[in-house]
């Protein structure tokens, strides 16, 4: 897929920035807020995807060489692993664990093992929907 | 409000059956997405709506909705996305293989 | 003591490790790292044999489900341990021997993770106290023992004899199950010992003869007794290490194990005592006739050692007869019976496993494994030969070998039948050593057929495939090890005597155990001629004499009941059996994915549309329901219009925008129904399935007009309207009856359970997280799957396989 269209291209350089944000900020607000791993993970593939469709899959594979199977599978493996890790500690299988620090810059922060779940939630689907468009897009 | 939605949901299973029955594997797929998006609004209604506020406990409301089935709806939508992702390509490639989308040439008869 | 759990542990934990270490170091023939393993495991089990042997018993429970009474109980005793050490000593050689055995160019790593895995369920099978852990490790030996069979795959004998030992032996196996589950109706316990020491009550019960019987079946079958016999044969397809470990050393000893396990449990019931003994003796007749008519090598040792487990298991049955009697002059005699027996089974171990590896020895260096090609061999290969003719002559019984010994207290254990006074057996019991004794003549004659008519005679090189050398050094390590233990058993039999069989008479006979001495000594010659002695004399005689008439009276195969073949009753069975189901199967399954929705709306409509009519389960009730407001009239007209429309629109891209717009309209709803999360997450997943629909269509067809006829057209109408009308029906009648408060209340202690602020998030991520980390899993497959489908072409492969 070719497409040369020099506005679509500029404006989507500015517009993937603000989607990505915009999906960082979803997956760390899902604590407390509407968002979280799924959302931020779509939020962010689609950025990608966007990417994707605008400029020739070999362009971006040459400004983001990341194979996004790996990143998928090293997602789901955050997910399991997070769960096993519980079993490490004493606790069930998946439990999450939380607690309220004092960090420097932060202030009282909570830091809640729940985050290295849904970030391997967000790696997975990331990963998945990139490799799902990427497949069928390539194979012409 | 959810006896509407109820019936809705009746509608589209009817639209989303009819279209799985159907001989075009397109309308096959279709059929699955429009079923999927009637299940979702099934779990939707028995959880009853509109009863609270937004289940954020940000809101320091009286009362939430029912936040279970949510949950599950969130589960839903993404397992239903991969299944008609998959099915998706999967009528793809058999074209490609057999220059067919019909499920009843597919198994061998030209025509009826 | 956790080293038994341990040891039934590590094999499988090894087998996880072999293949990569198998491609990580390819110069060192994986073999060496694998017999590690069992050596270990070995010297394990034999430090403790003093402890053993002293009375100790090692116990260790790791609770499993502890709802249903299944506990992972280890247990080593005496038993046990004979059986642990048969498993790990002649893994141990086998697995040396198979270093040399199999070429480098075999897949290794297949074999040594298939022989792992069997090495620790087989251990499982022994050192398991729970019959349902037994139960799930003897299954394990068998499915081992399939892929094992089957490890030249291309080979069709290879997949039929695998295939029939699977069959044959997971049959029984279940039988054996059900048996369990009766005894654990009777006894509420799942533990074996819990189940000897609750024997006298469960005599009277209605359940407690089937399950005498069922476990009898899974023990039969997997030790090849008649008529279960005929898989046995045909599982010498497989390499001969496999033979020489599963089909003579070992897992065909796990039914005689089950049986002397089970022999303080159903031990004292009568049938118990005909079902074994007879079928025993029957298997030995009928296993050494066969085997003289042999002429394929391990086709002639797989008789011979289904006529061997024959003996052992017509042994325990003669055995079980010292707990009718309890506590007697007369026991004391039976129990000899079982000590036979067990001191059968470590015999036959050796010598056996000995002449398989011979018989591989001799197959891998001329090409064929036929006595009417092989001849001569003798001054080619003298190493070999030896080891023949220790291994044939102890199978026959002759003495400086080990089977003299446990022949002669066969023959006596047979004689004491005539002084049986109860069970009513009468006569019977004069016939027991008659046919042993005509079986062991013919046992003779097929030892003998082993040595001579492969190592003496006339040298036919021109009928070999290849020219005859001796082995290399290596690969008769294993059997000499072996020929070697036949000889010193021979002249120190009370080291195993003391050391092994005693502790494991205790274990058999808990009730017996204190009252006497279980383990008389053993002696090769009693200070006189008496009658076992010169019931061996009669067989080398008889023995002699028929061996050299051979060619006259092989005739005699040709007659009556040897046509009668039961293989063919099995080959029959199996092809009716796959007719008729590929018949049913053919009856419904079209391959109309049509025909497979509508069975399954039809269920749907019938099961639960019908339940709903019969039970009277509407009701209505409205009251509750939240008011509409004007926008959301015109969001629910939309979406039916869309939904509607989509039937009858022509393009297909039309099609899939009105889809869109089902989406879009169900994320506003969400937000009408105060669900932001959800809102998000369908807009963006709907925005990238249509992207994906899109991107699909690129590639197919515009889609045609249905080309249905007009009653099929009516006919999915119908189902469909009635799914619709069906579902309306049950979600309303839902919401009228609210049966039980909603469990949600328990989320909103988010905060506190799980430090989140946002319930959905916190049930997906905290207290529902495992459904979170499945659907991650499913939508990883679902990736894959697309990837794969979309980069991996097909090939066309090249087929080396047989049909």
């Amino acid at each position: 897929m070719k497409i040369n269209d020099v506005i679509l291209q500029t404006v989507t350089k500015l517009v993937v920035f603000i989607i990505l944000t915009f999906g960082v900020e979803l997956f760390f607000s899902g604590h407390n807020d509407p968002g979280g791993g799924f959302i931020g993970g779509l939020v962010l593939s689609s950025a990608l995807v966007l990417l994707f469709l605008v400029h020739d899959i070999e362009t971006v594979e040459k400004g983001i060489p990341v194979d996004f199977k790996k990143v998928a599978a090293v997602g789901v493996l955050f997910v399991v692993g997070t769960g096993v890790g519980a079993v490490l500690f004493g606790a069930s299988f998946l439990s999450q664990a939380f607690g309220h620090f004092e960090l420097p810059v932060f202030g009282s922060t909570e830091l809640a093992t729940v985050v290295l779940f849904e970030a391997g939630v967000a790696m997975a689907v990331v990963g998945t929907v990139v490799t799902i468009m990427l497949s069928i897009s390539e194979d012409v | 409000m959810e006896t509407l939605i109820t019936i809705l949901i009746g509608v589209l299973v009817t639209v989303a059956v009819y279209l799985l029955l159907s001989r075009s594997l397109i309308r096959v797929i279709l059929g699955s997405a429009v079923l999927s998006h009637a299940v979702h609004l099934l779990l939707m209604v028995m959880g009853g709506l509109k009863k609270g506020s937004v289940p954020l406990l940000g809101e320091q409301a009286e009362a939430y909705t029912d936040a279970l089935p949510q949950a599950l709806i969130l589960t839903a939508i993404v397992i239903s996305f991969a299944v008609s992702a998959f099915l998706l390509v999967l009528a793809y490639r058999t074209y490609k293989e057999t220059g067919l989308d019909d499920l009843h040439e597919l198994r061998g008869f030209t025509d009826e | 003591m956790l080293t038994i759990t341990m040891a039934i542990f590590i094999p499988f934990l090894a087998a996880i490790f072999i293949p990569s270490i198998y491609k990580g170091i390819p110069r060192v023939n994986i073999g060496w790292f694998v017999l590690i393993i069992p050596v270990t495991l070995f010297i394990m089990l034999a430090r403790n044999i003093s402890a053993i042997a002293a009375g100790e018993t090692y116990i260790q429970t790791i609770p499993w489900i502890p709802s249903a009474g299944i506990y992972f109980t280890t247990y080593l005793d005496g038993l046990s341990m004979i059986f642990g050490l048969l498993i790990t000593g002649v893994g141990s050689l086998v697995i040396l021997y198979s270093i040399y055995y199999l070429s480098a160019r075999e897949s290794l790593a297949h074999f040594y993770v298939y022989l792992l895995l069997f090495m620790g369920a087989m251990l499982g099978v022994v050192f398991s106290d729970n019959m349902m852990v037994l139960y799930v490790f003897w299954e394990l030996t068998s499915i081992s023992s399939f892929l094992l069979i089957a490890f030249w795959y291309h080979r069709k004998q290879s997949r039929y004899g695998a295939q029939k030992s699977l069959l044959i032996t997971v049959t029984g196996g279940i039988a054996m199950l059900a048996g369990f589950l009766m005894l654990y109706a009777m006894t509420g316990s799942f533990s074996i010992r819990e189940n000897i020491a609750s024997v006298g009550e469960l005599t009277g019960e209605a359940l407690f003869l089937p399950a005498l019987l069922l476990v009898l079946v899974g023990a039969f079958t997997k030790s090849a007794q008649f008529p279960f016999h005929i898989w046995l044969p045909d599982a010498m397809e497989a390499p001969t290490p496999v033979s020489a470990y599963l089909h003579s050393a070992t897992m065909v000893k796990a039914g005689i194990y089950i049986v002397a396990r089970f022999t303080p449990v159903f031990g004292g019931e009568p049938v118990w005592f005909y079902a074994v003994s007879a079928v025993g003796i029957f298997t030995l007749f009928w296993g050494s006739l066969n085997a003289v008519r042999q002429t394929d090598l391990k086709a002639l040792l797989a008789y011979s050692t289904i006529s061997q487990l024959g003996l052992v298991m017509s042994l325990f049955g003669l055995g079980s007869a010292a707990l009718h009697a309890g506590y007697s002059a007369n026991s004391v005699l039976y129990t000899q019976a079982t000590f036979a027996a067990l001191f059968h089974l470590v015999n036959h171990s050796t010598f056996k496993g000995a002449l398989f590896m011979m018989v591989g020895i001799v197959d891998l260096n001329v090409g064929t494994r036929d006595v009417r090609r092989l001849g001569g061999l003798m001054s080619l290969m003298p190493f070999t030969f030896t080891i023949a003719v220790i291994g044939s002559f102890s199978m026959a019984g002759l003495p400086p070998f080990n089977g003299f010994l446990s022949k002669e207290m066969f023959f006596e254990a047979m004689l004491t039948l005539r002084h049986l006074e109860f069970f009513s057996i009468g006569t019977w019991g004069t016939w027991f050593p008659v046919i042993a004794w005509i079986a062991s003549v013919f046992t003779f004659v097929y030892s003998m057929i082993i040595v001579f008519q492969t190592f003496l005679g006339e040298h036919q090189p021109d009928r070999l495939d290849r020219k005859a050398h001796e082995a290399p050094p290596g690969m008769l390590i294993a059997p000499s090890i072996l020929a070697l233990l036949v000889v010193t058993i021979f002249f120190f039999p009370n080291i195993i005597g003391q050391y092994l069989l005693r502790p494991a008479m205790a274990s058999i006979y808990p009730s017996l155990a204190g009252e006497m001495e279980l383990a008389p000594r053993i002696l090769a010659w009693h200070g006189k001629v008496d009658t076992p002695l010169l019931m061996t004399g009669g067989v080398v005689i008889l023995g002699i004499i028929l061996y050299r008439l051979l060619q006259y009276w092989r005739n005699i195969y040709e007659i009556g009941p040897f046509r009668w073949n039961l293989d063919a009753l099995y080959n029959g069975m199996l092809s009716f059996a796959e007719r008729s189901s590929s018949l049913l199967t053919n009856f419904y399954m079209t391959g109309d994915l049509r025909n497979y929705l509508s069975y399954i709306f039809a269920f749907f409509l019938l099961a639960v549309g019908g339940s709903l009519w019969f039970t009277g389960g509407f009701s209505f009730d409205m009251s509750n329901d939240a008011p509409i407001a004007l926008n959301e009239y015109i969001l629910v007209f939309v979406m039916a219009a869309a939904c509607v429309l989509m039937l009858f629109v022509r393009s297909r891209i039309t099609a899939i925008l009105l889809n869109g717009v089902l989406g879009y309209s169900i994320a506003l709803f969400f937000v009408f129904f105060r669900a932001p999360d959800l809102a998000l997450t369908q807009i963006v997943v709907e925005t990238v399935t249509t992207g994906l629909f899109l991107a699909c269509f690129y590639f197919l067809p515009e889609w045609k007009r249905e080309k249905s006829a007009q009653p099929t057209k009516i006919f999915n109408g119908l189902i469909a309207v009635s799914a619709g009308v069906v579902v309306t029906v049950i979600a309303l009648s839902v919401q009228g009856n609210k049966m039980f408060e909603s469990i949600s209340v328990y989320f909103e202690n988010a905060y506190d359970l799980a430090g989140g602020k946002n319930i959905v998030n916190t049930i997906l991520g905290d207290f529902r997280a495992f459904d979170t980390m499945l659907e991650v899993v499913v939508l990883f497959i679902a990736g894959i799957g697309v990837y794969t489908l979309v980069k991996l072409k097909a090939k066309k492969e090249e087929r080396d396989v047989e049909d």
